[in-house]
């Protein structure tokens, strides 16, 4: 049975580089940090004190009542969705709503609702507010999206911590390839730079602690790096079956020909160190995108800047392409925007499109010295893509031991 | 004690600082749901800050009896000077 073919017609995205998609995509490829030194007076006591904010806030944008009733992370979510949703044109595209889906991940949920509710409770119970349980649960950000747009079909949340993302785009995938729906609104938010997060993941030495260069922190695949950058925002893709974009003379930017899922069964926070899990999600993500390693020419890799996990990553892309290898520029934007958890799949796979349309893969920084045990063609400046039909692979792993990766390819 | 229209004010400062309804339309004969368009969760969070502003106790099987601002109002001058 051949597969429904599902294309993307349109993107939305804040991050630390900006707050729309075009302002974020000039940022990579300019090779640009969106790290700071946090100045909050919370920040005096960790060990942590950097991080990627978002580069515009999102109560800066979306509207006062509706922006209270919103925890942070769905805030970056409906601000990202409302971009792709006016992008893709489907305003006035006669969507039948029922045909209109939503998968919308998250890693952590409605934190900043969660704690702030809990200070209220100890000082009086009364204080806690009636919409903390629907700000604060993990699936709120889908649900507002889907409030925002009307849609009736399903509304996901997957959550794998760091794989989240991309986990939601390959379940939007799978509805429209079921005969579910038409069209899916699917990405990743978060919003979770707070101290809580930033002296936990502190404590698992998950985190840089470069705190008087933020800039240089994260750093991919370089000898001297020391783990991640917390980064914040949204991204969010509209996926539709190929039939129905052509059917409304939708723009295209790619085709998402695949995705696959693995999980290492290795530990609940270290990654495979033979990287056989991330390999085999390639390998999935591949053979369902019927094409093979020597149609990938370019990988966003999960690169997190921690010592063990950029290195399984490297040896399963090794594994996975083989030989092939040596003609995929491998790119890192958790350079630049730092390590945005379960919207990191989504901020990347919106990049990840973005390459192939422009053909253009965006650089790496701080990569001053390649760790040798790393085999891959980095780019530490943009390279251009071939011409010709090309294909682009996205990875995300996440604590849990979950991997998920993505192929999309040009149309 | 503070007078009915004080009273209306301060309430319709707080209904437009939770549900965004402009100051001058919270008077006195308007509904909170049927004309202000203040959903339940919406309403919690006023009797809630209501009761901060004017130090009054709001029992929760009394928020059914507030239908309008007028209500409300009336119960807070009652409890004020109760």
């Amino acid at each position: 049975m051949s597969k429904t073919r599902v294309v993307i017609t349109g993107l939305g995205a804040t991050t630390p580089l900006g707050g729309d998609v075009s302002s974020t995509w000039e940022g990579l490829l300019a090779g640009r940090s969106g790290a700071k030194r946090l100045t909050a007076d919370w920040v005096e006591n960790l060990a942590v004190q950097i991080a990627a904010p978002a580069a515009v806030e999102p109560t800066d944008v979306l509207e006062r009542v509706k922006a209270r009733r919103l925890d942070r992370n769905a805030q970056f979510a409906v601000v990202a969705a409302r971009e792709a949703w006016a992008d893709a044109g489907l305003a006035d595209a006669g969507l039948d709503l029922e045909r209109l889906g939503v998968a919308v991940a998250s890693g952590i949920g409605g934190l900043h609702t969660t704690l702030a509710n809990y200070d209220a409770l100890k000082v009086n119970p009364r204080r806690v507010s009636p919409l903390a349980i629907p700000m604060l649960m993990p699936n709120s950000a889908a649900a507002y999206v889907s409030l925002e747009f009307g849609a009736k079909a399903g509304v996901h949340t997957p959550v794998s911590a760091c794989a989240s993302g991309t986990e939601a785009i390959a379940l939007a995938l799978d509805q429209i390839r079921l005969g579910r729906a038409d069209v899916v609104l699917a990405g990743g938010t978060e919003g979770s730079i707070h101290p809580l997060p930033l002296a936990a993941f502190g404590q698992m030495m998950a985190l840089s602690k470069r705190n008087d260069e933020p800039e240089k922190a994260s750093r991919p695949w370089d000898v001297d790096r020391d783990g991640f950058l917390l980064g914040e925002g949204a991204g969010i893709l509209v996926l539709e079956s190929y039939e129905h974009a052509v059917a409304r003379g939708a723009k295209i930017y790619a085709e998402l020909a695949g995705a696959g899922i693995s999980a290492d069964g290795h530990d609940i926070a270290q990654p495979d160190p033979t990287g056989s899990g991330a390999r085999r999600a390639m390998e999935r993500a591949l053979a369902e995108g019927d094409l093979t390693a020597a149609d990938i020419f370019h990988i966003n890799a999960h690169a997190t800047s921690t010592p063990q996990g950029d290195i399984a990553e490297s040896l399963a892309i090794r594994q996975a392409l083989g030989k092939e290898a040596d003609h995929a520029i491998a790119t890192a934007p958790k350079s630049m925007i730092g390590h945005l958890l379960g919207a990191a799949g989504a901020v990347e796979s919106v990049a990840t499109v973005l390459a192939l349309h422009h053909r253009v893969s965006p650089p790496t920084i701080n990569l001053d010295k390649l760790d040798d045990r790393i085999e891959l063609d980095v780019a530490t400046e943009q390279r251009k893509l071939p011409d010709g039909d090309i294909a682009a692979l996205n990875n995300s792993f996440g604590f849990g031991g979950h991997n998920a990766a993505l192929a999309f390819k040009t149309v | 004690m503070a007078s009915t229209e004080e009273i209306r004010s301060s309430l319709a400062e707080i209904v437009n600082e939770i549900a965004g309804i402009p100051v001058e339309d919270v008077q006195l004969d308007k509904s909170f749901t049927d004309d202000l368009d203040v959903d339940s969760l919406s309403m919690v969070e006023v009797v809630v800050a209501a009761e901060e502003k004017f130090t009054v106790k709001i029992p929760d099987d009394e928020v059914k009896n507030l239908k309008t601002v007028g209500d409300a109002v009336a119960f807070i001058e009652r409890a004020q000077n109760g």
